[in-house]
């Protein structure tokens, strides 16, 4: 079978920077940090870290109280995202109703937010009186893609995976599979998370949560940097819309770039620890998938979450595949760690670097981490035409995933 | 509590919850088809009405046959009543 061509139509992006695409790319072209000190983070005993970026207020009633009544913050931000991303490539209405379109949105877990509050009540009462029917379709871990289909009325596939870091990667390598295989001619692809102090807890617990820069917060998550100290958790949500190459052609719709390769795998070296070994082993595969060799790729949007070993690992993996000449930058700087939302949010920034013709530099990475300087480090916004890029997510749990992302050029 | 108080905590509580214009809360309005309730928000609608008033109701078999704002109105009276 010949699998199909498939594109993306459209971008939606809810991010610390704020609402739309727009926004999330000026804001890293202009090296901002949306990482900020969070007071409320202060009186949690045993929480080291006090800074996370959060996304700016967004007045949830711009979405119906039939469609609202059921979602957390993460919800709200994918649907909004999704809209986002609908609005840009505007398909008839036809494909949303006929079952080939489909969703693919997953987050770290069910909302943190709303299981807090039912075992808040549950726990000290003992009891499940008081619990609202809407309680469960916000803690379910299907929640996004859940309330996104209701919301915008959309019949075809869905889906939540939930691997973490790796969630909106995979999802859209999942989505660029199906569409491939012909099996849906358009997806909404993506992930979000909301941000609860179990993210930093979990982090910290390990630690790889940041904590020596609670009182610079805009210094912190460092990737590469000698002087990292881990992860700053973040949330948001960011959405592409796959589409059928022929689909896109059709109907005119804006074609953003194209999905070349996918691969994703299991690392059972480690449940927590990231491995070199392995990550090689995926980029590789992704590469494979695409039919393309190393040498043709002319920038790297990494995974690179400023913690002390991820950084190394990932620097030698993409040592060993591209040699010391390929630019690489990892966007955490700027935006933290977005969890769920990041290979999405990552992925419509790189594409953005593929239409500017430039690409966005690491933020904090002021003296290169011996142990990381074995890769070309993207040091300023720099001048670069790129045709094909790759794209990292490795996720605690080890979920290992590339995604290899091309121009599309038209006819 | 009046009956007029009573009436009038209802129409708040659920004008409150469920996002409704007060102007809608005509005894005679149907849950379904004029205030847009259906059966997930019957669920929370029983639940915000026993926090307001302080008593079960969520157990009663009356409360399935309720229909109109006007039967909320009469069953939580009622109820109300039976207590005293």
């Amino acid at each position: 079978m010949q699998a199909r061509r498939v594109v993306i139509s459209g971008m939606g992006s809810i991010s610390p920077f704020g609402r739309g695409v727009e926004t999330l790319v000026e804001s890293l072209f202009a090296m901002k940090s949306a990482v900020v000190n969070v007071p409320a983070l202060n009186d949690i005993g045993g929480l080291r870290p006090r800074v996370a970026a959060l996304v700016p207020y967004i007045n949830p009633k711009e979405i119906p109280r039939k469609h609202r009544r059921s979602m957390s913050p993460m919800s709200v931000f994918a649907t909004l995202a999704c809209q986002e991303a609908l609005s840009r490539s505007n398909p008839p209405a036809e494909y949303f109703t006929n079952g080939r379109m489909g969703i693919i949105i997953g987050s770290t877990v069910g909302s943190p937010i709303m299981t807090e509050e039912f075992f808040r009540g549950y726990l000290a009462t003992r009891s499940t009186e008081g619990m609202r029917a809407t309680t469960f379709f916000q803690i379910m871990n299907h929640s996004c893609a859940s309330n996104v289909a209701q919301t915008l009325d959309i019949n075809g596939r869905i889906l939540a995976p939930s691997s973490a870091c790796s969630t909106s990667c995979q999802a859209i390598g999942y989505g660029f599979e199906m569409i491939a295989f012909g099996k849906q001619d358009m997806m909404l692809c993506g992930g979000a998370d909301e941000f609860h102090p179990l993210s930093p807890a979990i982090f910290d617990i390990m630690s790889a949560a940041s904590v020596a820069y609670n009182d610079a917060p805009h210094l912190t998550p460092r990737p590469f940097d000698l002087r990292r100290d881990g992860v700053v958790c973040s949330e948001g949500s960011g959405i592409v819309l796959l589409e059928s190459l022929d689909s896109a052609k059709m109907r005119g719709a804006p074609i953003l770039a194209e999905i070349v390769g996918y691969a994703t795998r299991s690392d059972t070296s480690n449940i927590a620890d990231p491995n070199s070994d392995s990550m090689e082993a995926c980029i590789r595969q992704a590469l494979e998938d695409a039919g393309i060799s190393a040498d043709r790729i002319d920038y790297v949007n990494a995974h690179a979450t400023g913690t002390i070993q991820g950084d190394i690992a990932e620097a030698e993996a993409l040592n060993r595949v591209f040699g010391d000449n390929v630019p690489v930058s990892s966007l955490k700087g700027h935006l933290g760690h977005t969890m769920a939302a990041c290979g999405a949010l990552e992925t419509i920034a790189s594409i953005a670097m593929i239409e500017k013709g430039a690409v966005v530099p690491t933020l904090n990475l002021e003296t290169i981490d011996p142990l990381c300087a074995n890769i070309r480090h993207v040091r300023s916004v720099e001048r670069l035409s790129v045709q094909t890029l790759v794209k990292n997510n490795f996720a605690l749990g080890g979920v290992n995933t590339s995604v290899v992302i091309r121009r599309y050029e038209h006819d | 509590m009046t009956d007029r108080e009573i009436i009038t905590l209802i129409d708040t509580t659920l004008v409150n919850e469920f996002e409704l214009n007060m102007a809608d809360m005509a005894a005679e309005a149907s849950l379904k088809d004029d205030l847009g309730l259906d059966s997930l928000d019957r669920v929370d609608m029983v639940i915000v009405l026993e926090k307001a008033f302080g008593f079960k109701m969520g157990e009663e078999e009356a409360i399935k046959a309720i229909r109109t704002l006007g039967d909320i109105h009469a069953f939580v009276i009622n109820k109300k009543q039976l207590m005293q």
